[in-house]
């Protein structure tokens, strides 16, 4: 069965159809790419599939689970996780504890043995304290655990936002350009990552992005975007030689 | 996990600071107490102080912690302040002894106030910024509102209640009034005490202190630092805005149970349960730092006493206030006049930022 | 008839409130502060105007006129000073300073007049007009035509002068506007000026219809004025207007049919229910964060 199944996936603001008809497949470990040129509707289809917007038409299928309209809380529990195109930590939370939140409904105990500090609580912040540093080594953040968040270099937000969304153990990650701002070499490192997480967490991985060199470089397959509908789907090296797509995003 | 003990100990030690000052204050005021060395203006402020560093630790939750501007602090002091005063009234000499008596006394005035910030969070919340703002403040006026128009009243036949007037109450004449409209509630037994004042203060910080460094504590602030980011975590954002909002009102409850029990008379006027209060407590708060618990109590205890210490100056100390107010803001606010300020202060372990390596 | 009496009262008060809104409003949209002293300007200028004809014996006109050129001043005066230093900070920073400013006014009227009521001589001639068993006071008209004209002249100022669209621009977006070579500071400067001349014109109005002064008579106006231009949508010229008149007549018609104690409540109240239902208020605009 397919990790992501889309069928006619529309939104209306108004009179300005936003996406439509959007169909796409994702099946289990793959590293899928949806590109297409600016206002295109990426980003609007990432937050259909997350639940900040209510299509207006259409079906989302998370591993046969009809997802279609529900919160994004629900969503989030049911197994999509993301990060977002303009960068959104817990600014003034510490690095490891940006991560905790994101394993905030994995390790539960009540407020007040939080309160009261309790041995639940003991138990489970330790356990979470261990999961986070894990999280953390992935992304070569463990030794600014304690820093501000907001304290991390660009780069490095980039990768606690990924680590955070990770934390909450999805079966589905959304990266809404994960190399917007960064360099050359930083590019290749996250690339390097990316293709760790989706191995070493057998995660499936959907996402954005307009560097051309990471979305040929890792992503299986791809969707483009133009207009908030499909131009063209498949295996990346056919789309990304499809002359309609090179039209789209060069010009006449 | 070494690093990790670190940074334990660090929140462990800050929290202990915390605690530790509270407690060497009240040690200092009861030498000089007992040395008489205190003027009996000053002891009378002892327990308004604890009253007041229990709102502006209770507020810096809502409005530090949980990031939302509430200017009706003042409301749930009141509630707290009359629920518990009428509680009192009722069981003076029925349940023994005093002591157990007013401490079911705190429970009724938390309990209540607690539920009102619950049920009043539920739609404020919703709101934003300067409109959450101004509904907060609203409903603080309008709970000082209906305090004034209660009348309650105990006679043979049980309790009688009415917002007319003492006469509809059609008591028997050897009813007792309890709560009387305007004029309040008289005869409240005033069981509040410095010590107890203190205590409750070391209350408020464990409650306060402990939820900020718990699960719960990190969902409220991930909810002010990008509530789209903790929403997409899966964090439930009513569940914990509500939560910290009515553990905050809760607490001005406890302020206002030893506000309510530290006089005979107790009417919510709008200088002690009005706008003017909630406003007053924000201030604290601001100039203590904005989610800096310790800040809190110092600002509270320091401009609580600023004018009374003023008061040689007479018709000039709330001018000298109000200028102190204005100066700080500025001053503050100034990088310039900051970066001065720290060169004369010792350093501080600055937080480590590294460069990004091009 | 007597139902028709109260509704003109409450029009009345409620211009008054409309006339504070405005002054509100037009700072909350160019500041992006709650202008807390607001309600202390009406104060100044009510005192100002005391002064002017009790003391001096001047024209009553001449009064006000002079009374709003004293707040006018004020009011740039208090910008420039307290609130132009923090206008990258925080905003409750701000607000805590506006608090302060507050403070500042009303301590100062204290000490130059007293915690004493003045009883203030109404502007207007004690005339009033009968329309079979109403009576319109004099007050009453003069109030509801000066918000009336002040609305007009208002709204054509701002959609008409060069003025007016740099407003309109510095409250859309400061950076933008100086960008296109709009001077912010003047701007800013220039909406106090007419929020603080306009609180005078309307403690004058609020004085006279309600003729007892204190150091602390602007506070609740102040308040409900700001109750008001958020009621309409904060930001909102029309929006001020719409609050204002709503307030005052919710207020009046509590008082006459409810009950006089529970008034302020029931004013609260209306709002929280127009702020559950339309968080932005009457004519506010709702803007959605972008995700």
């Amino acid at each position: 069965m397919a990790m992501l199944e889309v069928k006619n996936l529309g939104i209306s603001f108004g009179g300005l159809r936003a996406v439509d008809g959007l169909d796409m497949t994702i099946e289990k470990g793959e590293l899928y790419g949806l590109i297409g040129p600016n206002g295109a509707g990426k980003t609007t289809a990432f937050n259909m599939l997350t639940g900040v917007y209510k299509p207006t038409d259409g079906v989302i299928k998370l591993d046969g689970e009809d997802i279609t309209g529900k919160s994004t809380i629900e969503i989030n529990k049911a197994g999509i996780a993301r990060t977002f195109q303009n960068i959104r930590l817990f600014s003034e939370l510490s690095v490891l504890d940006n991560v905790k939140v994101g394993l905030h409904n994995h390790y539960k105990y009540s407020t007040i043995a939080g309160i009261l500090r309790l041995p639940a609580y003991r138990k489970a912040e330790k356990e979470m304290d261990a999961k986070a540093m894990e999280l953390l080594k992935v992304f070569n953040l463990q030794d600014e655990w304690d820093y501000k968040a907001s304290n991390l270099p660009y780069g490095k937000q980039r990768k606690l936002e990924i680590a955070r969304a990770l934390a909450t153990e999805p079966k589905l990650l959304l990266l809404d350009e994960p190399a917007a701002g960064m360099n050359p070499n930083e590019t290749g490192e996250l690339m390097d990552t990316i293709q760790f997480v989706c191995k070493n967490f057998d995660m499936t991985v959907l996402l954005i992005e307009h560097d051309m060199k990471l979305v040929s470089g890792i992503c299986q397959k791809l969707t483009v975007l133009n207009f908030g509908q499909v131009l063209a789907q498949g295996k990346t090296s056919d789309v990304l030689n499809d002359p309609k797509v090179i039209k789209a995003y060069l010009g006449e | 996990m070494t690093v990790m003990k670190k940074k334990l100990n660090k929140t462990t030690k800050s929290n202990l600071i915390t605690y530790a000052m509270v407690v060497i204050v009240y040690i200092i005021v009861q030498l000089l107490v007992s040395g008489g060395a205190v003027s009996s203006l000053m002891k009378g402020l002892l327990v308004p102080l604890c009253v007041y560093s229990i709102l502006a630790v209770s507020l810096n939750l809502t409005v530090g912690i949980l990031g939302e501007l509430s200017l009706g602090h003042a409301g749930f002091m009141c509630i707290g302040a009359f629920t518990s005063a009428t509680f009192s009234k009722l069981t003076n000499g029925v349940i023994q002894p005093a002591g157990f008596r007013f401490f079911l006394a705190i429970l009724v005035g938390a309990v209540f106030a607690g539920i009102f910030g619950l049920l009043i969070g539920i739609p404020v919340l919703r709101l934003k910024g300067d409109y959450l703002a101004i509904v907060t403040l609203a409903f603080g006026e309008i709970i000082k509102n209906i305090v004034n128009v209660i009348y309650l009243g105990r006679d043979s036949h049980g309790i009688h209640f009415s917002i007319k007037d003492a006469a509809s109450l059609g008591m028997d004449a050897d009813g007792e009034m309890i709560i009387k409209g305007p004029q309040g509630i008289t005869g409240t037994p005033t069981d509040s005490t410095f010590t107890i004042g203190i205590v409750l203060i070391l209350v408020t910080l464990f409650i306060v202190l402990n939820l900020v460094h718990s699960r719960s504590g990190r969902a409220i602030m991930a909810i002010r630092d990008n509530r789209i980011a903790a929403e997409s975590v899966g964090i439930n954002i009513t569940k914990y805005k509500l939560m910290a909002f009515s553990i905050s009102a809760a607490l001005a409850g406890v302020a206002g149970v030893l506000y309510a029990h530290n006089l005979s008379t107790l009417t919510a006027l709008p200088k002690n349960f009005g706008y003017n209060m909630s406003i007053m407590i924000l201030v604290f708060v601001v100039l203590g730092g904005i989610g800096n618990i310790r800040g809190s109590i110092i600002a509270a205890v320091l401009l609580t006493m600023l004018p009374e210490l003023l008061r040689g100056l007479n018709d000039f100390r709330m001018l000298i206030y109000a200028i102190v107010l204005i100066a700080t803001m500025i001053i503050t606010n100034n990088e310039k006049i900051m970066n001065t300020i720290r060169r004369f202060l010792p350093k501080k372990q600055a937080q480590p930022v590294k460069e990004e390596t091009k | 008839m007597q139902f028709i009496s109260y509704l003109i009262n409450g029009i009345s008060l409620g211009s008054v409130y409309a006339i504070i809104a405005l002054g509100y409003t037009m700072v909350y949209g160019i500041a992006k502060m709650l202008n807390f002293a607001h309600g202390d300007i009406i104060m100044v200028g009510s005192y100002v105007v005391y002064i002017a004809v009790s003391s001096l014996g001047l024209n009553p006109i001449l009064s006000v006129v002079i009374s709003a050129i004293v707040c006018l001043v004020l009011g740039v005066v208090i910008e420039k000073v307290a609130y132009k230093p923090l206008r990258h900070a925080s905003k409750l920073a701000v607000l805590i300073t506006a608090i302060g400013v507050s403070y500042f006014l009303q301590n100062v009227a204290l000490l130059i007049f007293g915690a004493n009521t003045k009883s203030f001589t109404s502007v207007v001639p004690a005339v009033s007009l009968k329309l079979g068993s109403l009576t319109i006071t004099a007050e009453t008209i003069v109030t509801i035509a000066a918000c009336v004209i002040i609305m007009i002249c208002l709204t054509l100022f701002i959609n008409k002068t060069k003025a007016g669209h740099a407003m309109q621009a510095v409250s859309e977006d400061q950076d933008a506007a100086q960008l296109m070579g709009i001077n912010v500071n003047a701007t800013i400067s220039l909406t106090f000026a007419i929020g603080s001349a306009l609180a005078a014109v309307a403690g004058v109005l609020l004085c006279s219809a309600y003729p007892s002064l204190t150091p602390y008579t602007g506070a609740m106006p102040g308040i409900k004025a700001f109750v008001a231009a958020v009621f309409g949508g904060i930001g909102s010229i029309p929006g001020a207007l719409i609050g204002g008149i709503l307030l005052g007549v919710i207020e009046i018609l509590s008082k006459a049919y409810i009950s006089s104690q529970l008034s302020d409540a029931i004013v609260f109240g209306v709002l929280i229910v127009v702020l559950v239902v339309k968080p932005t208020g009457i004519l506010g605009k709702v803007i959605q964060e972008k995700v």
